[in-house]
């Protein structure tokens, strides 16, 4: 133990931090749901509608836009996850029992919909002034998507980021330690090779190997399950090459600081948790806490998941997700940077 | 043989905690010739040819080697010279040509001569039959002749050389040195560490390291003279008695049984060694023909690496 110090930290502070870290930021409640609201009547019961909405914090209201198309458009890029529309006609349906008198509109690619519809349902709003029985139900939630909520579809694009995470990361994580414990290291750096080239001779022949399992997964997805694929097939596999590019070069920085393979293990293991846990794959990112939500926006798969299902599920463009594109290269160039300065070719 | 030196040390020093590895050392290694490190395990071998390729930063002192600083210039060293590691390290999961390739590509040589160079090689180093073959599958010696074609590949003007026949039979380590002063005598410089006697003897020059520090240098001859001790033969039928009535003799340094033979050194400030030994044995009823004895290298290795009090007695 006193000789390992590193396994022994790992011991003690990992089961340690991560109790701290998800006890505190996982739960199931639905909350803070990024909302936009599209009030085409404007009279004061819809404003009134409006203050109770926020009041629940059930729902947090961002965005307010003119028209429901423009609610679709931002449910499809994936900035909300609830959209509300209050008709023109709002005063009267209110009194109608046989027409509704508000549509939710919610993300069906989203894994806890089933809770989200559930949750949307069941806000205490107190414009409905007619009597209980005389009524059909006033809030009529539609889920895009994923009208039928199958679980497949909501969860085979963030196991595509869980199961790029773990294969890819470990096969850099390993890359240089193994080479260093194989001896092949001190022969490479007495070469004229370059640390910089060292580095992306690492990562490029994975990229491959990333695109073979992505292509494996949709394959039997959508043989198996039936999920498909209703965006570009090119723009899901841009996306996935740099989310690969990125999940490699974190390996690779794994790689630069640790001594064996067996801690290159625990060092990836040590990194997917969070990635299962504060992503958005099972548990909802909007009711995270603040902390939590920041570390699960460092996270490149947080970024790919939005992706993959804006994509695959929601048939949304590249071009309206550019943050998470963004992110996900800054990500790779910045690890792939600091891995290279990380490696020295000394020994010493 | 050009008076020009290829490795120019001066105070050479490594220090990994406490432990010194390497305690000034100072070397000069003429080019075109085969310099050899001389030491059991742990006197710095190694950490010295790491330093003089740049691999580890020394603690204290410098060194050029082939006119330039390492570990300054460590980059603009690295295409000119060959290493060969203690431990095989080239990829066992490749051909041995692949392997031949992968070095050819690294050292970017010339793509039209690569496919000639690497037949060159495999001609020159015996390997052609094994061109297809995985690394990880072949014998020591055939590893070890890969290993010193991927070193020379690049025909480097410096060859280093990290015990690089601890591994191979005595058949393979002949065949070695054949290759390895057919290089010298193309004008590359080779160093190389070793603990094998008969292997050092081979060297144009070499240095005995112990415990870090540079004990002696010079070509085998220079050495094998200059013991500063009287080597005395003692073939005795009984060597075990012999060995205890020399033991008895405190102006002996060492005492060594070879067989049925002892090897005794007696500094060579002691006037009239020989009677001095044979009087002893004579007092110790032990019979026994006593005669002198020219230095081998490893009395000289004995001799240089015994405490300065015991060499002195």
């Amino acid at each position: 133990m006193r000789r390992d110090k590193l396994t022994f930290a790992m011991i003690l502070a990992i089961p340690l931090m991560q109790i701290l870290l998800f006890g505190y930021a996982i739960n199931t409640d639905v909350r803070n749901l990024t909302t936009a609201v599209a009030d085409e009547a404007n009279t004061h019961r819809s404003r009134q509608l409006i203050s109770e909405l926020q009041q629940t914090q059930v729902t947090n209201i961002t965005l307010r836009v003119a028209t429901a198309g423009e609610l679709q458009s931002l449910l499809r890029a994936g900035r909300i996850s609830v959209g509300v529309h209050i008709p023109p006609d709002f005063d009267r349906r209110i009194v109608d029992p046989e027409r509704a008198a508000i549509h939710l509109l919610t993300d069906g690619s989203d894994p806890t919909i089933g809770g989200i519809v559930d949750a949307l349902k069941q806000m205490p709003l107190t414009f409905d002034t007619t009597p209980e029985q005389d009524r059909k139900e006033q809030v009529e939630v539609r889920t895009y998507y994923n009208p039928e909520r199958r679980t497949p579809v909501n969860i085979i694009p963030g196991l595509i980021g869980v199961i790029l995470t773990m294969t890819m990361m470990i096969f850099t994580a390993v890359a240089i330690v193994r080479e260093r414990e194989r001896g092949n290291l001190e022969l490479l750096i007495n070469t004229p090779v370059t640390s910089a080239e060292l580095m992306i001779g690492k990562v490029v022949p994975y990229i491959a190997i990333g695109m073979l399992q992505l292509a494996v997964v949709l394959v039997a997805g959508d043989l198996l399950f039936d999920v498909p694929v209703r965006g570009s097939i090119v723009e899901l596999y841009l996306a996935a090459s740099l989310f690969i590019a990125a999940n490699l070069a974190l390996g690779l920085f794994v790689s630069t600081a640790v001594s064996t393979q067996f801690q290159a293990m625990q060092m990836t293991f040590f990194l997917l948790l969070p990635s299962i846990l504060l992503s958005g794959f099972v548990f909802p990112f909007d009711g995270m806490p603040r902390f939590a939500q920041y570390l699960g926006e460092a996270l490149p798969i947080t970024h790919f998941i939005r992706l993959a299902r804006g994509i695959m599920l929601r048939e949304a463009d590249l071009l309206s997700m550019t943050g998470a594109l963004a992110y996900l290269a800054l990500f790779s160039t910045v690890a792939i940077t600091a891995a290279a300065l990380r490696f020295s070719k000394r020994l010493d | 043989m050009s008076s020009e030196l290829a490795i120019q040390a001066r105070g050479l020093t490594k220090r990994f905690g406490n432990l010194t590895a390497v305690d000034h050392v100072d070397l000069d290694v003429p080019r075109a010739t085969i310099y050899g490190f001389l030491g059991p395990n742990g006197s710095g071998k190694s950490t010295t040819i790491r330093m003089l390729c740049g691999l580890l930063t020394p603690s204290e002192g410098s060194a050029d080697v082939l006119g330039l600083r390492v570990p300054d210039d460590a980059s603009q060293l690295k295409p000119k010279i060959g290493y060969m590691t203690q431990k095989f390290s080239l990829f066992g999961d490749m051909t041995v040509f692949e392997n031949l390739q992968f070095i050819a590509e690294i050292y970017s040589f010339p793509k039209q001569d690569r496919r000639r160079r690497i037949d060159e090689l495999l001609e020159k180093y015996n390997l052609t039959r094994q061109r297809k073959q995985f690394a990880s599958t072949m014998s020591g010696g055939q590893k070890q002749r890969l290993a010193l074609a991927c070193a020379v590949l690049h025909k480097p003007e410096l060859l280093l050389l990290d015990e690089p026949t601890s591994a191979v039979d005595p058949q393979s380590r002949r065949d070695f040195w054949a290759n390895l002063f057919r290089l010298a005598e193309n004008g590359t410089t080779i160093l190389v560490s070793t603990h094998y006697m008969d292997e050092a003897e081979r060297c144009h020059r070499l240095a005995i390291l112990d415990h870090g520090a540079k004990v002696a240098d010079g070509t085998p001859q220079e050495l094998q003279e200059n013991t500063g001790m009287s080597i005395i033969e003692v073939l005795a039928d009984d060597p075990y008695a012999a060995q205890s009535a020399i033991r008895t003799m405190p102006e002996v340094a060492s005492v060594t049984q070879l067989g049925i033979r002892l090897r005794v050194l007696i500094p060579s400030t002691v006037d009239g060694a020989l009677d001095l030994v044979e009087k002893t044995l004579a007092q110790h009823q032990v019979t026994a023909k006593v005669y002198a004895s020219h230095a081998s290298l490893e009395d000289v290795f004995v001799a240089v690496t015994m405490p300065p009090e015991q060499r002195a007695a």
